[in-house]
C-alpha cells in the first residue's frame, strides 16, 4: 500500500478534469436556453457514440494505413446482435456475447 | 424495461449492463497490477478519476514515466466525449434543482449515459433524478469494487480473457445501440441506420490518420452534422 506524489498529482488532476468535463456542461444547460440546432445536433449524440464505441471494439488501428477487423470481436458480435434482435433484452445480448467469446478463446479463433 | 422512473426500477434497468463494469473493472486491476501500481492508487484511480477507459490509458502513461501534463491532456482528450453527453442528458434534468444537476453529472459514464437515452424512448422523454442517480451510484460501486478485486486477484489469475469477460463491454454496446436503434422513434430508423453507417466509415478511415480517442470524437461530431443536414433534406 503506497502512493508516490506523482501518482497523488495525477488521482487528482485527472480527477479535476474528468469531473468537470461532465459537471460543467449539466451547469450551463440549466442556466441557458440552447438553440435550435444545438438541439437537432445534440439529438443524435447517442446513436453516433454508441455506433463510435463499437467500431473501436471492432477495428484495429493501424497508423499510416487502413484499419483491419477485430476478427474475434466481430465474430463475437454476429450472435450478440442476433440475441439483441430476437430478445430485446441487453442482459441476453451481453450473456450471449461472453459466451460466444468463451468459445472462441477455447478454440483459439480471431 | 418499463416506463417506471423510481430509484427501485433503476437498480433493476442497470444490471445488466453491471457485467460490463465487472468485466472491464478486473481487467484494469488485473493490468494496474502487473503495472505495479499498488491497491491504493487503483482504488484512487477508480473512484476519484473513474473514467474507463482513460485509467488505462493513465496507467501505461504512468508506467512510462510520462510528464503530468501529458497525462492530463490525454485525459481531457479521451473524456472530452463526456461534454457532449452531458450536453444531451443535461436537458432531461432542466427541471430539477442546481444540486441535483450537479450531482447526475458527477457520476455520468458512456454506460449510464446510453442507459438513460434507452430508457427515455420509453418514457417519452422523461428521467428521473431517482432513477438516474440509482444506476450512476450502482455502477460506480461496482466499477470502484471490480477494479480493487481486479488488483487483489492480479497475481493469481493469468488470463481473465480466457473467459471472454473483456468481449462484456463491446456486446453491451452493441446492445445499447440496437435498442437505440429501435426505439428512438424521434429520429427513426432509416435515418438513424444512414448516421451509423456514416460514422462507421467515418471512424475507419480516421483511426488511419489520427489516435482512436480523437477519431471517436471527430467521427461523433461528424455524424451528428451528417445526420442534421440529412433530416433537413428529408
Amino acid at each position: 500500500m503506497s502512493i508516490s506524489l506523482t501518482e497523488l498529482w495525477v488521482i487528482l488532476g485527472c480527477g479535476a478534469i474528468t469531473v468537470l468535463s461532465r459537471v460543467l456542461p449539466f451547469a450551463f444547460v440549466k442556466s441557458l436556453n440552447m438553440p435550435a440546432w444545438l438541439i437537432s445536433f445534440l439529438s443524435f449524440v447517442p446513436i453516433t457514440i454508441m455506433t463510435a464505441l463499437c467500431c473501436e471494439s471492432l477495428f484495429v488501428a493501424h497508423a499510416g494505413h487502413l484499419a483491419t477487423l477485430n476478427i474475434a470481436n466481430c465474430l463475437a458480435a454476429i450472435p450478440a446482435t442476433l440475441a439483441g434482435v430476437l430478445t430485446k433484452s441487453l442482459l441476453m445480448v451481453v450473456v450471449v456475447g461472453i459466451m460466444a467469446m468463451a468459445v472462441l478463446r477455447y478454440f483459439s479463433i480471431g | 424495461m418499463s416506463p417506471s422512473l423510481t430509484f427501485r426500477t433503476g437498480v433493476r434497468d442497470v444490471l445488466p449492463t453491471v457485467f460490463g463494469y465487472i468485466g472491464v473493472g478486473l481487467a484494469f486491476g488485473i493490468v494496474a497490477h502487473t503495472s505495479h501500481l499498488s491497491l491504493l492508487v487503483v482504488a484512487g484511480l477508480s473512484f476519484v478519476v473513474y473514467a474507463g477507459s482513460a485509467q488505462f490509458i493513465i496507467t501505461s502513461m504512468l508506467l512510462l514515466h510520462d510528464p503530468l501534463s501529458a497525462i492530463f491532456i490525454s485525459t481531457f482528450l479521451v473524456n472530452s466525449r463526456m461534454i457532449l453527453m452531458s450536453t444531451s442528458l443535461a436537458q432531461y434534468f432542466k427541471h430539477e434543482s442546481l444540486t441535483r444537476n450537479l450531482l447526475i453529472g458527477t457520476l455520468v459514464t458512456d454506460e449510464t449515459f446510453a442507459l438513460a437515452m434507452n430508457k427515455q424512448n420509453k418514457t417519452n422523454g422523461k428521467l428521473s433524478f431517482a432513477w438516474q442517480s440509482a444506476a450512476n451510484v450502482i455502477a460506480y460501486l461496482v466499477w470502484g469494487l471490480s477494479t480493487v478485486v481486479g488488483a487483489i486477484l492480479g497475481g493469481l489469475i493469468a488470463d481473465p480473457t480466457r473467459f471472454g469477460f473483456d468481449f462484456a463491454l463491446t456486446a453491451m454496446f452493441i446492445g445499447l445501440v440496437y435498442l437505440q436503434l429501435i426505439s428512438d422513434k424521434h429520429l427513426g430508423m432509416t435515418l438513424q441506420l444512414s448516421v451509423m453507417a456514416f460514422v462507421a466509415l467515418a471512424y475507419y478511415f480516421l483511426i488511419g490518420v489520427m489516435s482512436q480517442n480523437f477519431a471517436l470524437l471527430v467521427a461523433t461530431v461528424a455524424g451528428c452534422l451528417f445526420g442534421m443536414e440529412l433530416k433537413k433534406c428529408r
